[in-house]
């Protein structure tokens, strides 16, 4: 190690230069330092008075009330209600765990609903508070504001929930309001999304009208210390609530539509004839829309998607069915058109045979002209004259009069079915239109899928003999009607014969209004579901035809058409029409259409509002047990 | 120094171009601990004063301190301090958890403060007894290895990394001027940073934490990276002239933690802007150059090294806690020394600055034979 000896000399000269070595590097450092804070506080000096910036001062966002839904006579069927809630600022919690174990005692807040707290509060950014409980009980609320001094964090608020005061009745045409997804705020980076208490449309009208029942938020400019403790108020925005959507829905005979199905699964669409204002649009079951907006419970959504009448599923807008016989009337206009002579007398001996196969009609009908076929729903009437006419130009018609065809309306997701066609058929399955083909399509059957709507329209442009649309929102204006391009004399017949149906001798004399001086038109249909079953009565309930029925009133001078379908329901006659006369006998004598009501909800376990709530309760005590 | 016929000699003879520096930075650091409380003397302007009143006081009586003093008492001092370290220890583990201090009625003496200008002082006089051939024997570095090492591993298992590092940097640092070879040094750089992940396995979880928010402070913005991130957002906000004196937002509204201790300067810079920032700086700057002066003009070995350690002390202390508070080396904990609230750091800067100014008397008098150059 040693080369020579090392003299004081020697080390006062390493003195020297160990000291200019370390005198070196505190230069570098303390121009490092410098450096830095001129990169800092030059450099950066915007990208960090931004950052500055935004932590002193919080939004604090108050989100809009939302817009209302009224019926056509500015009955709401979608309001708002004040409500109590509980938030929580994380950056105000000083000891989450007390604090949360308070909450829950405080609010009764179950497990699942401390885990959804935690993994929020996880997740939170900055100031954005984190729901704790909405709905909140007016005793626990106070409850809490009097433990407030000792929870900080904790905010109590005063919120808005969605409320349908027709509950069940307008499920499906409204939908429902919910919290914002995480992929819904990733979409639009909309910091109104994170906001507790916050709710957007996820279904029905509620979905399609947000942009305009949204409204704008306000927001309450605060300078805030980093525990969120407010030091000043800037200048405050005051939100602007939505828009109140009117609709063209007749709120009473929603509801009393609603009611009149019952225990059933199925749809029924009424419209004004000279509008197309849709004055009901019912699906059977449905859930209870209030319970969305108050977050729906994990029991009550699993019993809602395992009942095997779909509560869940809109009916009108996505069932789609074989309209059954209810196509008759179009058929009898198409054959009318194609020059078929409606006197013609055809005799039913109770089926016809095509090709190599044998329809087989219900009955013997003997000796039919056009109108007794439609009175009495004669099969073999329709099998024959559709086999006399052009299969293409016939579907045209029944087209143009609304099966199979799609409507403009504000609803998320529509299926308009398949009015079937020789042309079509060859796009879609390549093989050529076939006798049996013609048959099927002449009684509704085979291909011909059509949804609930249509099964209003076509009545309702048969009956006002114009090209009328389906509307759902008053505010939207108003095109010119055209005529039908059917000769009048030709509509008159099928009128006529409809009439026949409910007042004469047809299938559905049942169903006569109980009015004096009007009458009802109609036409009812009976879809086969399953194949081989027996037709008309089956023990299990899956297997039963659908029972469907058309109609308007009154006969000689139309103002409202319905069209209804109750799956399941056996003969059209049976289910179907008895409720539409109903509710045809609501739109021109409330009393009796109630009075009509009466016994039969007596006979159902209570009015749908009385039978919903007993439902609920149930939901709640398996929830409960559940948990338990 | 001022001579002048009106003034007395003995206040003639104070070092006051240091002694204004001095009094600058502790000016500063009472006004932004005014700020930093909202504009008030309490808790904190008021009795940061008086500390520094006293400790300023401390340092002008050491400055008449000889030299053979100061040698005199480097061992038996070091070895106090050491017998405290080991206390603290004791206590500590009956005491469950960190301990730092040791409670003497109303006096909290933090023994670990103490190591700091103790380390510099015993071995400048270890290198000092050590004859000039042996410098690059072992002979020269395994005694002052293990006295810096033992108690720095002491320090640090408090645990209380801040002070582990300034000291083993600080006795690094005399180590180095003494002339031990530089490969010395080179070599424990090398075996530093291999032995870096092994540091890491036995560090605290909440130091482990730092180091990684460190090396990625973006990865966690409102969790440990938060004082880093709300640092530079002071610092950086403040601009050129800075929002304005009792205008911070970041410190007034609590958005930046320790805002009176370590953080200080980004209280200040937000205030003050780079203007403040540079100025203060530059009075560490000139009280660092100063005390590198006094250790170039000395003349005994002993006195070179205790100044320049010192010196390093002093040095370190700013130069770690500015790099923390702009991001530039993990938070440790190292105070901002004079301005940072806190009896512990004013106390160690004025022992260390008093000793300096009694090396600095001495030079200027030349007096005594302990401070004759050895010649040639």
């Amino acid at each position: 190690m040693k080369h020579q000896p090392i003299t004081p000399v020697h080390q006062s000269l390493t003195f020297s230069r160990r000291m200019m070595v370390f005198g070196g590097a505190q230069a570098a450092i303390g121009a490092l330092l410098v450096g830095r804070l001129g990169w800092l506080s030059i450099a950066e000096n915007e990208h960090y008075s931004l950052l500055s910036e935004s932590n002193r001062v919080q939004l604090i966002v108050v989100p809009p009330r939302r817009g209302w839904l009224v019926d056509r006579n500015g009955v709401p069927i979608a309001i708002n209600r004040s409500d109590f809630r509980v938030d929580l600022v994380p950056q105000q919690l000083e000891q989450p765990e007390q604090t949360l174990k308070s909450l829950a005692k405080i609010l009764d807040l179950d497990t699942d609903a401390m885990d959804r707290i935690l993994r929020d509060l996880k997740q939170s950014r900055g100031f954005q508070p984190v729901q704790v409980a909405e709905n909140v009980p007016y005793e626990q609320y106070a409850a809490l504001m009097v433990r407030l001094p000792e929870l900080p964090g904790v905010r109590p608020m005063r919120g808005f929930s969605r409320y349908y005061p027709h509950g069940p009745a307008v499920a499906h045409l409204v939908g429902y309001v919910g919290t914002p997804s995480a992929e819904e705020y990733e979409k639009t980076k909309n910091p109104l999304f994170l906001t507790p208490g916050f709710k957007i449309g996820k279904q029905g009208l509620e979905k399609t009208l947000e942009p305009y029942v949204r409204g704008t938020p306000g927001g309450q400019r605060i300078e805030v210390t980093a525990r969120g403790k407010l030091v000043k108020e800037l200048d405050p925005q005051p939100d602007r609530s939505g828009q109140t959507v009117k609709l063209t829905i007749d709120a009473g005979l929603q509801e009393f539509a609603a009611r009149r199905m019952g225990d059933n699964s199925g749809a029924l669409v009424a419209m004004d004839v000279a509008s197309g204002d849709l004055l009901a649009y019912v699906s059977m079951p449905a859930f209870d829309p209030n319970s969305f907006s108050q977050g729906i419970g994990r029991t009550e959504w699993k019993m809602l998607s395992e009942n095997d009448h779909i509560p869940l599923l809109n009916k009108v807008a996505q069932g789609l069915y074989p309209s059954g016989s209810t196509i008759k009337p179009a058929m009898a206009l198409a054959f009318l058109k194609q020059g078929i002579d409606p006197n013609r007398k055809f005799h039913c001996s109770g089926g016809v045979q095509i090709g190599n196969r044998y329809f087989r009609d219900d009955a013997a009908h003997g000796t039919v002209d056009m109108h007794s076929a439609i009175e009495h729903s004669c099969n073999a009437y329709f099998w024959a004259m559709g086999l006399k006419t052009d299969p293409q130009l016939t579907t045209e018609m029944v087209n143009y009069l609304g099966y199979g065809q799609e409507f403009d309306l504000p609803i998320p997701s529509q299926r308009f079915g398949t009015m079937p066609s020789p042309s079509w058929l060859e796009e879609k399955y390549h093989r050529q239109w076939q006798g049996y083909d013609t048959a099927n399509t002449s009684i509704g059957q085979g291909y011909v899928l059509v949804n609930p709507i249509q099964l209003a329209v076509m009545p309702a442009r048969i009956a006002s003999g114009t090209l009328v649309q389906p509307r759902l929102l008053m505010g939207t204006p108003r095109k010119p009607i055209p005529p039908l391009a059917v000769d009048p004399e030709h509509l008159d017949y099928v009128r006529k014969a409809m009439a026949a149906v409910v007042n004469e001798h047809g299938t559905a004399v049942a169903s006569k209004l109980p009015l004096d001086g009007v009458l009802m038109a109609g036409k009812t249909g009976t879809a086969q579901v399953f194949k081989l079953g027996a037709r008309g009565h089956q023990s299990n309930w899956a297997l039963r035809d659908h029972a469907l029925f058309i109609g308007f009133a009154p006969a000689d001078k139309p103002r409202y058409a319905i069209g209804c379908i109750i799956e399941h329901g056996g003969f059209g006659a049976s289910a179907a029409a008895p409720i539409v006369k109903d509710t045809m006998t609501y739109l021109f004598d409330k009393q009796k259409a109630y009075a009509a009501l009466a016994p039969l909800e007596e006979q159902w376990g209570g009015t749908l509002a009385e039978r919903n709530a007993r439902e609920l309760n149930r939901i709640k005590a398996v929830a409960r047990a559940n948990s338990a | 120094m001022i001579s002048s016929a009106i003034i007395p000699q003995p206040l003639a003879k104070l070092p006051w171009r240091l002694i204004f520096l001095i009094v600058i930075l502790a000016c500063v650091g009472l006004l932004t601990l005014y700020s930093a409380a909202g504009g008030s003397l309490r808790p904190w302007a008021l009795k940061q004063g008086l500390t520094f009143l006293f400790f300023f006081a401390v340092a002008i009586s050491m400055s008449w301190l000889r030299e053979s003093t100061l040698k005199s008492v480097a061992f038996p001092i070091y070895i106090v301090v050491f017998v405290l370290l080991v206390g603290v220890e004791l206590l500590g583990f009956v005491g469950k958890g960190a301990q730092r201090w040791l409670e003497i009625g109303p006096v909290k003496l933090q023994p670990s403060e103490f190591m700091k200008p103790v380390i510099v002082l015993v071995l400048a006089r270890f290198y000092d007894l050590l004859p000039p051939s042996a410098i690059k024997s072992w002979r020269a570095i395994w005694p002052a290895a293990l006295m810096l090492f033992i108690p720095a591993a002491l320090i640090l298992v408090q645990p209380d990394m801040g002070t582990a590092l300034m000291v083993i940097l600080i006795g690094a640092s005399v180590m180095f001027i003494a002339g031990i070879p530089w490969w010395i040094f080179a070599g424990a750089a090398g075996a530093l940073a291999a032995a870096a992940p092994l540091a890491f396995a036995l560090m605290h979880d909440y130091q482990r934490k730092r180091v990684l928010i460190f090396l990625n402070p973006e990865a966690d913005p409102l969790g440990a990276g938060y004082h880093v991130t709300q640092s530079k957002i002071a610092i950086g906000s403040g601009g050129i002239f800075g929002k304005g004196y009792l205008q911070g937002s970041q410190s007034h509204l609590d958005y930046l933690p320790e805002g009176h201790t370590d953080f200080v300067f980004a209280t200040m810079v937000e205030e003050w802007g780079l203007i403040g920032g540079l100025i203060l700086i530059m009075a560490f700057y000139l009280v660092v150059r100063w005390g590198m002066r006094v250790s170039m003009n000395a003349r005994t070995r002993f006195s070179q090294l205790t100044a320049a350690g010192l010196t390093a002390t002093i040095f370190f202390y700013v130069s770690i806690n500015l790099m923390m508070v702009m991001g530039l080396a993990p938070v440790v904990g190292v105070p901002l020394p004079l301005v940072s609230y806190g009896g512990s750091a004013v106390m160690t800067i004025m022992l260390s600055l008093g000793m300096l100014m009694a090396l600095e008397r001495q030079q200027r008098t030349g007096s005594g034979i302990s401070s004759l150059r050895i010649p040639a």
